[in-house]
C-alpha cells in the first residue's frame, strides 16, 4: 500500500502522466472525438469559405451585373452560415455529453475507491480534501478535456502551418518567426513550473478551506454553545485569506506570462518589419510580399496569446489527475485474500479466539493492544472492561476487520478473519458502535442496512428486542426519513436503532460498544432481560462500561493500557483484583455528596436535607 | 427507460419520507416563481453590493483593459506606417523615419504588456477580494443562523454552498471583465462604423436585433432552470458523499458499499443530467447567435448586392461592410460565453442569497439588556412556555418553572418528555413559541448572544473537538485562558492524566472530529472545555453517559465543585448524576409530574422512587 498522510503536501511529480492514466475514461467516447473534430474542422471549413464567396460575388455576379447570380451566391452563404452553425452545434453537443459523462464516471470511481478504502485511511484524511477531489478538481479536469484540449491541438497547427507559409515566403524571415518559438518554448516551461506548484497550494487549500467548512458543520451546536462564532469566523478568514493571497499569487504568474506571450510576437513582428523593410529597400522583398508575410504574422499572435490559458488550465488538470490518482493509487488494505473461504450462517458455531494481537494505529508509535489473548466460546458473553482509552472499541474494531491487526491473528471457529470473505465475515458479526450512526435513509433501511432482504418479522422481532417500537409510531413508519436529512431522534433512540441494526437477523456474533450507555434506566432494564434471551445461544463480545451491563456477560476480561490483565466471573474480579474493581464497582465508592449550603436564595421553596 | 423509473422509486424508498416536506431545499430555496424572482434580484443586489468596494479599482481596470486594446490595434496601423512611408526613405538612405516607426511600434507592445499584466493582476484582486468576501459573508451568516436553521438544511449543503457553489461564481470571476468589456467595446465600435458605412444596410441588420433578443430570453429563462438545477443536484452528491464518509465504519460494517454506490450513483446521475443540459443549451445559444450572423452576411450580401447593382452603392463599401459584419458579430459570440457563465454563476449566487437572506429565528436583540454583575446569579424562570419543533406536534405546553439562583437540578424521565427540549430552550437554540424563560429577571431574548453564551453553557453528549491540539478544544471554553487556567480544568474534571500520557501531551493534535480519543476521553475535554467556560448556568444534558465509572466518579466528584456556585440542569439517566441535584423534576409530555428533593422523592414512592429503586438494584 502506498503510505499517504493527511498534510503531507509533496505530490509525487508525475502530474502529467497522471492526467494521461486518465485515458480509459476518455476511450468510451473516442468515437465521438473522431465525429468532434471532423464537424470542429468542417466547421472551420464554412467559415472560411465565407469571405471566399464574398469575393466572389464581388468579382463575378456585381462585377456582370448579374442580379440572379448575386441571389444565388447570397443563397450558396446562407447556406454555408447555416451549415457552419449547425456544425458546431453538433461538435459542442457531442463534446458536453463526453466531457460531463467522463466527469461523472470518474466520480463514482472515487467513491466507489472511497467505500473500499479502510478505517484508517479516512481516519487520515479529512472530508474536505476528499470533498474538494471529486469536486473542484473535476471541474479543472473536465474545463481541460472540454475546451483546452481541443485548442491546443488547432493552435500548434495553427502555428505550424503558418511557419511552414512563413518559411516558403521569405526564408530568413521566416526562421526568424520559427526562431521566436524558442523563447516561447522556455516561458512555458518555466511558467509550466511554477504554475504547477500553485496549482497545488491553491488546491489544496481549497480543500483545506472545505474541511473547515465541513467541520463547522458537524460543530455547530458546540459552537452555538459556548457563543464561539467569532473564534471560527477569524479561524475561516484565515483560511479564506490564504485561499486569496493564492488566488492572487497564481493570478500574477498567469499575468505575467500571459503578458509575455503576448510581447514575443509583437516584438518579433518589429523585427520582421525592421528586416523585411530594408530587404525591400534593398530590393530582395516586394513590398506585396512583405504585407503578405506581416499578414500571415498576425494570424500568429491569437494562437500564442492563448497558450498562457491553455496551460494554466492544462497544469490544473494536470494537478487535479495527481490529487485524483492520490486517492484512487491508495490500495485498499483490508481486502479479500486470493483463497478467502465464504462461512456460512448455518455451520458457523461461533468461536472466536485472539491469539497474541497487537495493534498499532498507522503512524503512531505506541501499540494500542499487546499480545492480547482471548477466547470467547460459542453461545459465551465476554464483556470487556478498562478504563477510558484502554483500547476496548479498538479491540472490537479488530474483529469484523474495520481495521486490520498488526501482529498475531483472531479466529473464527479456527479460520483467520482474513482468510474468510469480507462479505461473509461481516455479514457474521453483528456491530453496535459507541456512537450509533444513522443515514439519512428511511427507518427501515437504517436497520437493514447489511440484510436487505430481512423480512418483516424479522424487522419487528429486533425492534422489540431493542424496545425500540417507537419507530412504529413516527409519522410514517418505518418509512419516515431518519438521519441528518430527516426526523431528529435522541441519543437513546438512536441507540436503540442501532442495537436493533445489530442484532437484525441472528448474526453468529455480537460485537457492542457500551450499547446501553444512552439508555434510561427502565429502558435499559427492558433491552437488557431481551437482550439476555439472544445472547444465550449467540458468541457475544462487548464492551461495558456499567456494572448493570455486566451482569449480562458470561466472563468479563479486564483490560488495561492494551493488555488483558485478567479474566473471570464479574464476582470473581470484584473479589481479587482491586484493578478491577476501582474501574467497574459504583459501590467502592459512593458518589461524592455535595458538602451542604448555607443561606442560598431558595425561591421555590424547596426544603433541603 | 423502466429499469431507471424502478430504480428512482426504489431509491425513493430507501430514503424514506421526510417528515418536513421542505426537507430537500431550504425556505429560501422555495421554487415558487415570486421566490424566484425575488431571489434573482436578491443576487444582482448582493453582486452589486459585493462589487461597490472596488469601483475605483474595476475603473482602473476597465482603463487598463482600453489602453491594452488600443495599444494592441496600434500594432497592425504601425505596421502599415512602416510599409508606406517607412520603406520609401530607407531606399533614399534615410533609416530615420523607419526606426521611429520602429520605436513607436515597440513602445506600443510594451505598453501591451504593461496594460495586459497590469490588467489581469487587478482584475484577479477584484475577484478574489469579491470571493473573500463573499466566502466571509456566507459563513458568518451559517455561523449566526441558529440550530433550528441547521437542523433542516444539513449540514451537507452548508458545505456544498460554500464550495461548489463559491467555485460557479470565480469561474465567472476568472476572465468575465475582459469578455464583457472587449466586447461590448468592440461591438458598439463596429456597430458605430457600420451606420457610418451604410445607414440603408445598416438598418437592415437591425432586423436580426429581435431574433437575438428572442433568442436570449429563450436562453435566459432555460437556462436560469438549468443552472439552479446543477446547483441543487451537485448539493446532493456533496450531502450524500459527506455523509456516506462521515459514517464509514457503519458502512463497511454493514456491508452497505453496493447500495450506497447506487444512491451515489443516482444522485451522481442526475447531476450529470443537469450540468449536460446547461451544456446543451450552451451549445445551441453560442452557434444560435453565430447562426443569425452568418444569417445577416448573406442578408446583406443579397440587398447590399442589390443595391450595387443599383448603383446606390459602391462595391467597395459593400466589401468593407461584409467585413465589418463579422466583426461584429464575433465579440457577440464572446458576450454569449460571457452571458453562459454569468447564468450559472447567478444560479450559485441565488442560493448564497438565499442563505444570506435567510432570518434567524433566534435574532440579536436590538438594544441588548446586560445582566446584573455580582456573585449570588443565574436564577431561571420559565413562564408559560409552549415550544414544539413542529407547528402540529407541541413538545412543551404551558411550562412553568422557577429555578433560584446556585440550585442543581435534575431533569429525568422518557425518552421524548421535553428534558433535552427545556436544555436547550435555555441555551436558546431555539425561542419558546409563547411565554418567556429569563435568566435573573432578563428575558433570553433581550440578551446579547456574547453575554448569553458567557452565562449559560450546554454540554451534550455530542461532544465535538475541532481539530487542533487537546489545550486549544478545552481554551474553547474561555479562549483567553492561559496554559496554567487549561491545566487546572482539566486537572479538576479528571483528564490530565490521560492527556498528559498522550503522545503530545496538551499539543496532541486531535485529527477529524477526535479521531483519536475515545468517547469517554472526548466528554472529559468537553467537560473540562466546560469547566473553563466557568458560567452562571450549566446544562448538562447526557453529558456523561459515554464515561467509565471511575472517569464518572472523577466528574462527579468535579461536579459537586462545580455545580457549588452555579445553576445547574442536569440531565441524566444515571442517577449516580442525579444524586448530587438539589431538586429533582421528573418530566413526561412535556409537563412536570414530580417536584421536589430527591430524598423526600424517594420517600413520596411516585415515579423518581420506582426509578431510584431500579438504579439501586441495577448497581451491584
Amino acid at each position: 500500500m502506498l503510505a499517504h498522510r493527511d498534510g503531507d503536501l509533496t505530490p509525487r511529480r508525475r502530474p502529467l502522466r497522471n492526467l494521461l492514466r486518465l485515458r480509459p475514461y476518455l476511450r468510451p467516447y473516442l468515437p465521438r472525438y473522431c465525429w468532434l473534430l471532423a464537424a470542429a474542422l468542417a466547421a472551420t471549413g464554412a467559415s472560411l469559405a465565407v469571405p471566399l464567396l464574398t469575393q466572389r460575388v464581388v468579382d463575378g455576379p456585381i462585377a456582370d451585373r448579374d442580379p440572379a447570380g448575386v441571389l444565388r451566391l447570397g443563397g450558396l452563404a446562407l447556406l454555408l452560415g447555416l451549415a457552419e452553425a449547425a456544425l458546431i452545434v453538433v461538435r459542442r453537443w457531442t463534446q458536453s455529453s463526453a466531457s460531463v459523462g467522463m466527469e461523472a464516471a470518474i466520480r463514482a470511481d472515487v467513491y466507489a475507491h472511497l467505500q473500499r478504502l479502510p478505517a484508517a485511511f479516512h481516519d487520515r484524511w479529512q472530508t474536505g480534501q476528499l470533498l474538494s477531489r471529486i469536486t473542484s478538481d473535476l471541474s479543472a479536469i473536465r474545463r481541460f478535456l472540454s475546451f483546452n484540449l481541443l485548442f491546443l491541438v488547432l493552435n500548434l497547427v495553427t502555428y505550424a502551418a503558418v511557419v511552414v507559409l512563413l518559411v516558403r515566403l521569405h526564408p530568413a524571415l521566416g526562421l526568424l518567426v520559427a526562431a521566436s518559438a524558442v523563447p516561447l518554448v522556455l516561458i512555458s516551461r518555466r511558467f509550466a513550473r511554477t504554475y504547477h506548484a500553485a496549482s497545488r497550494r491553491m488546491q489544496e487549500q481549497q480543500g483545506e478551506v472545505a474541511t473547515l467548512v465541513e467541520e463547522t458543520a458537524v460543530g455547530l451546536r458546540t459552537m452555538k454553545a459556548y457563543g464561539r462564532g467569532p473564534q471560527l469566523a477569524a479561524r475561516f478568514a484565515t483560511g479564506a485569506g490564504t485561499l486569496h493571497d493564492i488566488g492572487v499569487g497564481k493570478a500574477r504568474l498567469l499575468a505575467r506570462t500571459s503578458a509575455l506571450f503576448d510581447l514575443v510576437p509583437n516584438l518579433t513582428l518589429g523585427v520582421v518589419l525592421v528586416t523585411g523593410a530594408t530587404a525591400v529597400a534593398n530590393g530582395a522583398l516586394t513590398v506585396g510580399q512583405l504585407v503578405a508575410f506581416v499578414s500571415l504574422q498576425l494570424m500568429l499572435i491569437w494562437p500564442v496569446q492563448s497558450l498562457g490559458w491553455i496551460i494554466a488550465n492544462g497544469q490544473e488538470a494536470a494537478t487535479a489527475a495527481d490529487r485524483i490518482h492520490e486517492v484512487l493509487d491508495t490500495l485498499p488494505a483490508i481486502v479479500d485474500a486470493p483463497h478467502a473461504v465464504e462461512l456460512s450462517r448455518t455451520t458457523v458455531r461461533g468461536r472466536l479466539a485472539f491469539e497474541a494481537v497487537s495493534f498499532r494505529y498507522p503512524g503512531s508509535p505506541e501499540p494500542v493492544l499487546r499480545q492480547i489473548d482471548l477466547t470467547v466460546e460459542p453461545g459465551e458473553t465476554l464483556a470487556l472492561v478498562g478504563a477510558t482509552g484502554s483500547g476496548k472499541s479498538t479491540l472490537l474494531s479488530l474483529v469484523p476487520r474495520l481495521h486490520e491487526v498488526t501482529d498475531g491473528r483472531i479466529t473464527l471457529d479456527g479460520h483467520d478473519v482474513r482468510d474468510v470473505r469480507l462479505g461473509s465475515l461481516r455479514r457474521l458479526v453483528g456491530v453496535a458502535f459507541e456512537e450509533p450512526t444513522l443515514f439519512s435513509m428511511s427507518v427501515r433501511e437504517n436497520l437493514t442496512l447489511g440484510r436487505p432482504d430481512a423480512g418483516e418479522e424479522e424487522v419487528r422481532a429486533a425492534l422489540a428486542l431493542a424496545r425500540a417500537d417507537f419507530a412504529y409510531e413516527l409519522p410514517w413508519g418505518l418509512a419516515t426519513r431518519v438521519g441528518e436529512q430527516g426526523l431528529t431522534l435522541s441519543g437513546g433512540q438512536r441507540q436503540r436503532l442501532a442495537l436493533a441494526r445489530a442484532v437484525l437477523g441472528h448474526p453468529a456474533l455480537l460485537v457492542l460498544d457500551d450499547p446501553l450507555s444512552a439508555l434510561d434506566v427502565h429502558t435499559e432494564a427492558q433491552v437488557e432481560a431481551a437482550l439476555r434471551r439472544v445472547l444465550r445461544d449467540t458468541t457475544a463480545l462487548l464492551v461495558v462500561h456499567r456494572p448493570s451491563t455486566v451482569a449480562l456477560a458470561d466472563r468479563v476480561a479486564l483490560l488495561d493500557e492494551g493488555r488483558i490483565v485478567a479474566t473471570g466471573s464479574h464476582s470473581e474480579l470484584l473479589a481479587t483484583v482491586p484493578a478491577y474493581r476501582a474501574v467497574l464497582s459504583a459501590a467502592a465508592e459512593t458518589p461524592a455528596v455535595p458538602p451542604p449550603r448555607l443561606g442560598e436564595p431558595d425561591g421555590a421553596g424547596l426544603v433541603r436535607s | 427507460m423502466t429499469g431507471d423509473r424502478e430504480g428512482a422509486a426504489e431509491l425513493a424508498r430507501w430514503r424514506g419520507r421526510a417528515t418536513d416536506p421542505d426537507a430537500d431545499r431550504s425556505r429560501a430555496e422555495d421554487a415558487s416563481p415570486e421566490a424566484v424572482a425575488r431571489l434573482r434580484v436578491r443576487s444582482r443586489a448582493l453582486l452589486r453590493n459585493l462589487l461597490r468596494p472596488h469601483r475605483r479599482r474595476l475603473g482602473g481596470a476597465v482603463a487598463l483593459l482600453l489602453a491594452q486594446n488600443a495599444a494592441a490595434m496600434a500594432g497592425p496601423y504601425l505596421v502599415m506606417l512602416g510599409i508606406d512611408r517607412g520603406i520609401g526613405p530607407l531606399r533614399a538612405g534615410d533609416p530615420a523615419p523607419l526606426v521611429a516607426l520602429a520605436g513607436a511600434f515597440a513602445a506600443a507592445a510594451l505598453i501591451e504588456y504593461a496594460a495586459r499584466r497590469g490588467f489581469l493582476t487587478l482584475s484577479a484582486r477584484i475577484g478574489q477580494a469579491v470571493l473573500l468576501e463573499l466566502r466571509r459573508r456566507v459563513y458568518g451568516q451559517f455561523l449566526h443562523l441558529p440550530v433550528g436553521f441547521h437542523e433542516r438544511y444539513t449540514s451537507g449543503r452548508m458545505v456544498s454552498r460554500l464550495t461548489s457553489d463559491v467555485d460557479a461564481i470565480a469561474e465567472l470571476v476568472d476572465g468575465g471583465i475582459d469578455r464583457l468589456v472587449v466586447s461590448t467595446l468592440s461591438m458598439l465600435t463596429v456597430a458605430g462604423i457600420l451606420l457610418w458605412l451604410d445607414p440603408p444596410l445598416a438598418g437592415v441588420t437591425l432586423l436580426a436585433f429581435p431574433l437575438l433578443f428572442w433568442l436570449s430570453r429563450w436562453f435566459t429563462r432555460a437556462s436560469a432552470t438549468a443552472y439552479r438545477q446543477t446547483r441543487e443536484t451537485v448539493a446532493l452528491v456533496i450531502v450524500h458523499f459527506v455523509e456516506s464518509l462521515r459514517g464509514i465504519r457503519a458502512v463497511q460494517a454493514y456491508r452497505r458499499e453496493r447500495r450506497n454506490q447506487r444512491i451515489f450513483d443516482a444522485v451522481n446521475d442526475d447531476y450529470r443530467e443537469a450540468s449536460l443540459r446547461t451544456f446543451r443549451l450552451g451549445a445551441l445559444y453560442s452557434p444560435g447567435i453565430r447562426a443569425v450572423g452568418n444569417v445577416m452576411v448573406a442578408v446583406v450580401l443579397g440587398y447590399g448586392g442589390a443595391r450595387v447593382l443599383g448603383g446606390d452603392m459602391a462595391v467597395g463599401v459593400l466589401a468593407a461592410f461584409l467585413l465589418y459584419l463579422r466583426r461584429f458579430f464575433e465579440p457577440m459570440e464572446e458576450l454569449s460565453q460571457f452571458y453562459n457563465s454569468w447564468q450559472s454563476a447567478t444560479a450559485a449566487l441565488e442560493k448564497l442569497a438565499g442563505v444570506l437572506d435567510e432570518r434567524s429565528a433566534v435574532p440579536e436583540p436590538a438594544r441588548p439588556v446586560p445582566l446584573p454583575t455580582g456573585p449570588g446569579h443565574g436564577a431561571l424562570a420559565f413562564r408559560s412556555v409552549s415550544f414544539g419543533y413542529r407547528p402540529d406536534t407541541p413538545v412543551l405546553s404551558g411550562l412553568e418553572l422557577r429555578v433560584p439562583a446556585g440550585q442543581t437540578v435534575a431533569l429525568i424521565g422518557p425518552t421524548g418528555a421535553g428534558k433535552s427540549t427545556i436544555a436547550k430552550l435555555v441555551a436558546r437554540f431555539h425561542d419558546p413559541d409563547t411565554g418567556t424563560i429569563s435568566l435573573d429577571g432578563v428575558d433570553l431574548r433581550d440578551l446579547g448572544d456574547a453575554e448569553l453564551r458567557r452565562a449559560v453553557v450546554l454540554v451534550t453528549q455530542e461532544n465535538h473537538l475541532f481539530s487542533g491540539s487537546v489545550a486549544e478544544n478545552i481554551r474553547f471554553g474561555r479562549p483567553d485562558a492561559d496554559d496554567a487556567a487549561v491545566t487546572a480544568a482539566a486537572r479538576a474534571i479528571g483528564a490530565h492524566d490521560f492527556i498528559a500520557a498522550l503522545p503530545d501531551g496538551y499539543d496532541t493534535q486531535v485529527r477529524r472530529r477526535g479521531g483519536r480519543l475515545s468517547a469517554g476521553q472526548r466528554q472529559l475535554v468537553a467537560f473540562a472545555r466546560a469547566f473553563l467556560a466557568d458560567p452562571r448556568v450549566l446544562i448538562l444534558d447526557e453529558a456523561t453517559s459515554s464515561l467509565d465509572v471511575p472517569s464518572e466518579r472523577l466528574v462527579q466528584r468535579a461536579l459537586a465543585t462545580v455545580l457549588r456556585d452555579r445553576t445547574a440542569l442536569v440531565i441524566a439517566h444515571r442517577l449516580s448524576t442525579v444524586e448530587i441535584a438539589d431538586r429533582v423534576l421528573v418530566v413526561d409530555g412535556g409537563r412536570i409530574v414530580e417536584d421536589g428533593p430527591p430524598d423526600r422523592l424517594i420517600t413520596a414512592d411516585g415515579r423518581y422512587a420506582a426509578l431510584h429503586r431500579q438504579w439501586r438494584d441495577s448497581l451491584i
